[in-house]
């Protein structure tokens, strides 16, 4: 998924939950979207065009999201994308679920330390 | 829902997503400009950034798509393309199958709609037909509805059963409806209490009959078919509670009975209550259908049983009247034989509809193997593609779903254009169908039909694919590109499966062209016997009924048929007139009992029973029956009331040895009755159609004392058919001049069932030319289509032998025996395919017993013949591209290397 060595593989899951948070905070458009994430990652992570259209597509199919027509940044015409409720009840869903995640691998990885 | 909701969604989403990915793209280009790189570089550079825009688009738009379907439809797409590309063979594939499967689909819609349906009443497998047998009646339980019911029967078995919920009896008839415009004779069904309550259809409008109505001294009442209602009345709901004339008689119209609703399987104008009268009734007559609806969970089994037991019950409830023996109806050995009442209504056409859906498979089969040849002809023109496809690493499964998808395609075109042809095929066999085919008014194309087109469509596909996709979709890769590169022949094993389909289609073939032969020569048969009346085109018949509530002497009715018969003869252009009570092959049995011959002893001590007709004098003479001995009524005859009859010849032969033996012997039907004198006998006649033996028959003068009461008491005959010997039969304006005839004596008549006997005698044989026509349009198909097979894989051998052929001319082959060399390999698969074909037609053969007439399922001639027929066929289908192959120039031949 990465480019270059420099930037690993998301896990699955990761990428979504980005988009949501994202997009909770305000409605963006995908090349907002994606300037966002490298932004606010403060360039740790790379958002991929190529994963990103097929992942919106998917979470408008789950009813995360919805598009509307808007305009860019630049005035341009482009889709706007925003959270649904049901977007943000899964958003919250998978943060604990990530959460737990994180907490066992720290663990794991501090028991190996030792 | 939401499938369809995607669907519909999916251009708009499509566009959404272009408009982002370009928005994307060119925000990006114009930040890499700002960051000052030229424009046509910065560009450039967003795209390479951004990656494959299609492949992405591809991939969001998956999100969207059921991908299996999809990548099916892009398969789809690729078959179109081909087929395109090949109109020809699409055509042809496309016809035969839209042909096949559309034959299929119509005969399937007739068998669907006669055998398998349930009948339109509501709970009709609870429906009984109540059948009695009675193989000690003879003659008279001979019809398919076995012995019928009398009323005393059905007052018993409906008193004392305890297995049905309802049961009732019926019987159609005829009546004259007078007062409203010209008189007209409608159809009507007699019915009894409970008839109606068994069927369980509610009127359209008004009520059922009651008890009242079924009481003979109640008030008369009427109900109203649908159809009548509609043409008399207009569908008005006031015309309950209205009185029409029946026979002359006041009746309330109480009721209307829905669309599509028939008396089992009869359609009526009229239902009109039978009002027993207890207190009147004998053991006979018996001239009822019964029906009865079944308790809940009971058997046909335990409804036998319960009412065998009220044969003895009904036999000691009533008799004859004094000096009879009552339980002189053991010696007929009546026992229950219910069955269901669809069984009843769909009767003995079963065999034919199987044999007809049988003989529309096979040739579908043999089509289909022509198809298969075709498409394996073009599998192995694709052999190459395939095989280097398979190098490169294509599954077989995928090759094999392709071939599939191109086949399944097929199927499932020609299954549309199928229904199409099954539309009209089905308008063509219900007008050509046998009239008497029952049920034919519910015959439709219904879902169940279209169901079985598709399976026919999908099946058919799956099995025309699966041929070449065992032959090609192995993958063996290295063989057949070698194989294909070498100019040697095709080898043994791609010919054979191809042999394999004509040795299959020449037996199909072979059995088609027995079954269609031995049809024709039944039919031969069956009009080679003589039906015991000449002429039938040029005799003209009709129903007249002078109703007793009309015309209640008996000497006065006698006496108008008298004056209907002069004045029918003094029409130009009529021979001669005469009437009788029925003309042959019409389904109608005046009456049937016992007839002593004097002097005779019967075993039993009862003589057997007898057909009785009731004819005029010249009814013979008209109708073409010879006499064989003595001489025919005359007028004075039936007006002196002279105790004469006349014989039909087998009763003369099997009583007194010989027709002219007859003559001045007496009978009598009762002891306490006088003798008659025989006066004339005549020659044998098919009453019940050429393919029943003819019966003995004892004919009475249209005017008789009584036999059935003690006081003498003169019987005239009300219904009676009137037969016309004249050139101008059927013809429009003579019907006219007959209508006239008939009013001048009774303005009150109508003329009913106007036919010439020979429409009476073709409609007795509707049921065998039908067959007959199927399968001799099934059988010349199925030879067209195996010559058109055995040409196909001939010449196609020969077009891939061409070299093989050079190579043998140049080394000194002569043409004769090249050619010879091509129609023997074609004689050889015939050969195989008669062989095998003369074990199935002899095998099924047997099925179709019941439908021949006259010849034995094994008739040596035909099996002869068809044979002699197919390798004369299979020789000239072989010549013809052998011809060619001896045409070859070597030269050329070798010189394509």
């Amino acid at each position: 998924m990465a480019k270059n060595s420099e930037h690993r593989d998301l896990f699955p899951g990761a990428l979504e939950i980005m988009i949501l948070k994202s997009l909770r905070l305000k409605p963006m458009h995908g090349y907002a979207l994606v300037k966002h994430i490298k932004q606010v990652s403060d360039n740790l992570l790379q958002v991929e065009e190529g994963s990103l259209y097929p992942a919106l597509q998917r979470m408008l199919r789950e009813g995360w999201l919805e598009s509307e027509t808007g305009v860019s940044a630049k005035g341009r015409p482009t889709r706007i994308y925003r959270v649904t409720q049901a977007g943000i009840q899964h958003l919250e869903e998978e943060v604990v679920s990530f959460e737990k995640m994180f907490a066992g691998i720290t663990r794991v990885l501090a028991v190996a330390q030792a | 829902m939401q499938i369809l909701n995607q669907l519909l969604n999916r251009r708009r989403r499509y566009d959404d997503l272009s408009v982002s990915i370009e928005e994307h793209i060119e925000e990006r280009a114009e930040e890499l400009v700002e960051e000052g790189i030229p424009r046509k570089e910065a560009e450039q550079r967003a795209r390479r950034e951004f990656g494959n825009v299609t492949l992405m688009k591809e991939r969001s738009r998956e999100v969207w798509q059921w991908a299996a379907l999809e990548s099916i439809l892009a398969d789809l797409k690729l078959v179109f393309r081909r087929l395109k590309k090949s109109p020809g063979f699409a055509a042809t594939v496309l016809l035969t199958l839209a042909i096949g499967i559309g034959a299929n689909t119509a005969v399937f819609s007739v068998v669907n709609s006669v055998l398998l349906k349930s009948l339109p009443y509501p709970d009709s497998d609870r429906l009984a037909a109540l059948i009695l047998n009675a193989p000690g009646a003879q003659g008279m339980a001979d019809f398919s509805s076995g012995l019928r019911i009398s009323p005393s029967m059905y007052l018993t078995f409906s008193e004392h059963n305890r297995t049905f919920q309802s049961l009732g009896v019926w019987t159609p008839g005829t009546a004259n409806v007078t007062g409203v415009a010209q008189p007209e004779e409608v159809k009507t069904a007699l019915i009894s209490g409970g008839v109606l309550e068994t069927l369980g259809v509610a009127p359209r409008a008004g009520r059922w009959f009651i008890d009242s109505d079924q009481d003979p001294r109640g008030a008369k009442t009427v109900m109203l078919g649908y159809g009548y209602w509609q043409r008399r009345f207009g569908g008005d709901k006031s015309a309950v509670g209205r009185t029409i004339q029946v026979d002359a008689e006041t009746r309330e119209i109480v009721g209307v009975m829905p669309r599509g609703f028939k008396m089992v399987n009869q359609d009526f104008d009229l239902l009109i209550p039978l009002a027993f009268d207890r207190t009147n009734q004998k053991l006979a007559p018996f001239f009822l259908e019964g029906i009865g609806r079944l308790k809940p969970a009971v058997t046909l089994a335990q409804a036998d049983a319960d009412v065998s037991r009220l044969i003895g019950v009904w036999m000691d409830s009533w008799s004859n009247g004094p000096g009879t023996n009552p339980h002189f109806y053991e010696t007929w050995r009546i026992t229950p034989a219910f069955r269901s009442l669809k069984q009843r209504v769909v009767g003995d056409v079963g065999s034919v509809l199987w044999v007809v859906m049988g003989t529309v498979g096979l040739v579908m089969l043999i089509a289909c193997t022509n198809v298969a040849n075709l498409l394996l002809v073009r599998a192995e023109s694709r052999q190459q593609e395939l095989s280097i496809r398979a190098a490169l690493g294509a599954g077989r499964i995928r090759i094999a779903r392709e071939l599939l998808t191109e086949s399944v395609a097929l199927g499932l075109m020609g299954g549309v254009l199928a229904v199409g042809v099954a539309y009209g095929g089905l308008r063509l066999l219900t007008a050509i169908g046998p009239a008497d085919l029952p049920r034919l008014s519910e015959v439709s194309l219904d879902l169940r039909g279209l169901g079985f087109t598709l399976l026919l469509s999908v099946f058919s596909g799956l099995l025309l694919g699966s041929i070449p996709v065992l032959r090609y979709a192995r993958g063996k890769a290295s063989t057949t590109i070698g194989s294909a590169n070498r100019t040697a022949s095709a080898g043994r094993v791609r010919q054979r499966s191809r042999d394999v389909l004509v040795v299959a289609q020449v037996a199909m073939a072979l059995v088609l062209l027995v079954s269609a032969l031995l049809m024709i020569r039944t039919f031969v048969a069956l009009r080679n016997v003589e039906p015991g009346f000449a002429d039938a085109p040029h005799l003209q018949t009709m129903h007249i009924w002078i109703p007793d509530q009309m015309v209640p002497d008996p000497q006065v009715t006698t006496r108008m048929e008298n004056s209907i018969v002069d004045k029918l003869a003094a029409i130009p252009g009529v021979a001669s007139v005469g009437f009788a009570s029925a003309v042959p092959m019409e389904d109608i049995d005046p009456n049937w009992d016992i007839m002593w011959v004097e002097g005779k002893h019967y075993e039993g001590g009862e003589p057997p029973i007898r057909l009785f007709n009731y004819v005029s004098p010249g009814y013979f003479g008209t109708a073409g029956t010879r006499m064989r001995a003595g001489r025919d009524f005359t007028w004075d005859d039936v007006y002196g009331l002279r105790p004469n009859v006349i014989v039909s010849e087998s009763f003369a032969r099997e009583s007194w040895g010989s027709a002219s033996a007859a003559i001045g012997k007496r009978v009598r039907q009762f002891s306490n009755k006088p003798w008659l004198e025989v006066i004339g006998v005549v020659e044998d006649v098919r009453v019940h159609g050429v393919d029943q033996d003819a019966p003995p028959v004892i004919y009475w003068p249209a005017m008789i004392e009584s036999p059935y009461t003690p006081q003498p008491t003169i019987d005239a005959r009300h219904a009676v058919t009137f037969v016309l010997r004249t050139s101008r039969a059927g013809n429009e304006g003579f019907l006219g001049e007959m209508q006239r005839a008939v009013w001048a004596v009774n303005s009150n008549l109508p003329l009913a069932a106007v036919r010439t006997m020979q429409d009476i005698y073709s409609q007795s044989l509707a049921r065998t030319s039908f067959t007959l026509v199927m399968l001799a349009i099934a059988g010349s198909m199925a030879l067209a289509l195996g010559i058109i097979g055995i040409y196909g894989v001939i010449s196609y051998s020969v077009s891939q032998r061409t070299r093989e052929i050079g190579i043998r001319l140049a080394l000194g082959a002569q043409k004769s025996e090249l050619k010879w060399m091509f129609v023997r390999s074609a004689l050889t698969l015939t050969a195989v395919g008669v062989a095998i074909g003369v074990m199935s037609a002899a095998a099924l053969m047997q099925l179709m017993k019941s439908l021949l007439f006259g010849i034995s399922p094994l008739d040596p001639l035909t099996y002869i013949s068809v044979p002699l027929v197919l390798a004369a066929s299979a020789a000239l289908a072989s010549y013809l591209p052998a011809r060619r192959a001896a045409a070859v120039d070597p030269v050329d031949a070798l010189r394509a290397e």
